[in-house]
């Protein structure tokens, strides 16, 4: 039988963590079986709920806007992820050096991370403005022309994923750059005695030295992209024509602005899933990874 | 890669293009901060003026006026503290009992805990908003605050702090009779402050930027956070009140620059900090 102060100590490591354990169950766990359980009824708020099974899914399924929307989600993600972890690759390695004007610059370019998603977009629509935003004056000065940024649906996508770059390229710089100082220097010494010229150091030892890091970035970046919302909701409000409606927008219009609570759910558990995916897959080859390199 | 093995023509062209994007990443701050203290014809004048002719000061008069920023200022510090001071208070105590004592289920708990780092706010605000509302909490500082008052990454962060400790040192305070809250605010937590205060800034920082939470509970202007009331300016008017918009993003943005540039290693170890462990 346990001894009083044995209890006694179970009962403080309880107290310690009962508040947080509580905290999580009404915000956390309890909002998915929530959702999850919505996700099974047609409801618009006013009427009482009405059972619909799996048919909140198969309408997602048919819905040609989500469809379209998924496609979306899908080339802003993978296109400012490509973008931003080359980028932010290139900009550590260039700027991996001890000196002020390194960190000046790694200021310059890591500052916009840390501003909000609302000073960022309202800057930028500024910037783009069709008629007086700066960038279509230096185009016309330069004799290129005047380009609709955020008006042409061919287009508006991709400005967002510019944007979204020049906001969070710096985060994977520091991430990158950090990586790079974790490789020992002797690795470098070895291979230049060997005579391997800087690309061959670059491809054979940090590139694979950086593979963790790599891992890591890649699901951050895929989750921080699908989870995109402030960019949308402040540059374009998911138009034109929902040319730039991403996901976390259209499950957002779906529940507060037209009021398709079980719709919105349905999407809402696609999405997690989706976002579980991602992260169990990280996992996955973080084991492999550990066990091939082992 | 070694300095010496690469090229000088290549190092000065890497240089000129790294300059360039650090251009491309500040003109628009520098942009923004012009715009906001030109007159509105000075705004839409062609061809355009690099610098205001006189610098319109009475711009932020005007937008300060137009909305209640005192309020949304006042309403960022209330809400962003008051997570960061909540999130940091839980993540002590469960990240003690998480590192160093040993109960029935505290297992299972944790990885209740890292199920939970897996879960973002946009899986959870449909249930939670109808949660609010049937609580009428809805349009509170409540509905900021409470659902973000506990983080499944600050636990995780602070129990591996802890567990870095040396056993020695809490047994030799246990004899000096101790009690737990002692234990783990007076000689834990000097140990683990680097992570504290990393994890508090990351906090910090983060909820300061929101604006997809409050967006969704909130609908009187009285509770809502700066980002919001910003963003609202542009809804407010047409499109050529450009140097109102402005100043009002200066006074969202400008805290975080010069915070920034007074503390940028700081917040950059933070943020790697707040990632990599």
């Amino acid at each position: 039988m346990p001894s009083a102060s044995r209890i006694r100590r179970h009962l403080v490591g309880y107290a310690l963590v009962l508040p947080s354990m509580a905290l999580f169950a009404v915000f956390f766990i309890y909002p998915v079986l929530h959702t999850l359980y919505l996700s099974f009824f047609t409801w618009n708020l006013i009427e009482d709920p009405v059972y619909d099974g799996l048919g909140r899914y198969s309408k997602l399924l048919d819905d040609e806007v989500f469809r379209e929307v998924l496609l979306n989600t899908l080339i802003y993600s993978l296109a400012t992820v490509t973008l931003t972890m080359l980028g932010g690759l290139a900009l550590a390695v260039l700027l991996n050096r001890k000196g002020r004007i390194f960190a000046v610059l790694q200021g310059a370019i890591f500052t916009s991370y840390i501003v909000s998603w609302v000073g960022v977009s309202l800057l930028w629509v500024w910037m783009l403005d069709p008629q007086y935003g700066l960038v279509n004056l230096v185009l016309r000065w330069i004799g290129v022309g005047a380009v609709d940024w955020l008006g042409d649906p061919d287009i508006a996508l991709w400005t967002l994923v510019g944007v979204t770059v020049w906001k969070t390229i710096g985060y994977d710089m520091i991430i990158y750059m950090a990586g790079l100082q974790s490789i020992p220097d002797d690795l470098y010494e070895a291979a230049s005695i060997d005579g391997a010229s800087a690309w061959q150091q670059f491809v054979y030892i940090t590139l694979p030295q950086l593979g963790p890091t790599t891992l890591f970035l890649l699901v951050t970046s895929m989750i921080m992209t699908f989870q995109g919302f402030d960019v949308v909701k402040v540059m374009t409000q998911g138009g034109p024509v929902n040319s730039t409606s991403i996901y976390v927008y259209f499950v957002y219009e779906q529940a507060f602005e037209l009021f398709n609570v079980g719709y919105a759910s349905a999407a809402v558990m696609v999405f997690f899933a989706l976002v579980l995916a991602v992260t169990l897959a990280q996992f996955w080859m973080f084991d492999r990874s550990a066990q091939g390199g082992a | 890669m070694r300095e010496s093995d690469v090229h000088p023509t290549l190092r000065a062209g890497a240089l000129a293009l790294l300059v360039l994007i650090a251009l491309v990443e500040v003109t628009p701050y520098l942009w923004m901060v012009s715009t906001s203290l030109k007159s509105l014809p000075e705004v839409i004048a062609f061809p355009p003026t690099l610098l205001p002719s006189e610098a319109m000061w009475s711009n932020y008069a005007e937008v300060w006026g137009s909305a209640p920023f005192g309020d949304y200022i006042a309403n960022s510090v209330i809400i962003a503290t008051s997570i960061m001071i909540t999130q940091g208070i839980l993540a002590c105590l469960a990240g003690y009992a998480f590192a160093r004592m040993e109960f029935p289920g505290r297992d299972a708990m944790f990885y209740a805990v890292i199920a939970c780092l897996m879960i973002p706010p946009q899986v959870r605000f449909v249930s939670i908003f109808l949660l609010l509302d049937n609580f009428d909490l809805l349009d509170t500082y409540a509905a900021q605050i409470l659902p973000h008052s506990v983080s499944a990454l600050g636990i995780f962060l602070m129990r591996q702090a802890f567990l870095a400790v040396p056993q020695e040192i809490i047994d030799a305070a246990k004899v000096d009779g101790a009690g737990t809250l002692r234990i783990i605010f007076q000689i834990m937590l000097p140990m683990a402050a680097p992570t504290l205060t990393a994890f508090l800034l990351f906090s910090f920082v983060f909820h300061w930027n929101d604006y997809f939470w409050p967006l969704v509970v909130t609908l009187e202007e009285t509770v809502r956070p700066l980002p919001l009331g910003v963003a609202m300016l542009r809804e407010q008017g047409t499109g050529s009140r450009w140097h109102l918009i402005m100043a009002g993003n200066v006074i969202l943005v400008a805290p975080l620059l010069v915070a920034f540039v007074l503390a940028q290693k700081r917040i950059v170890k933070a943020f790697v900090f707040a990632s990599i462990k």
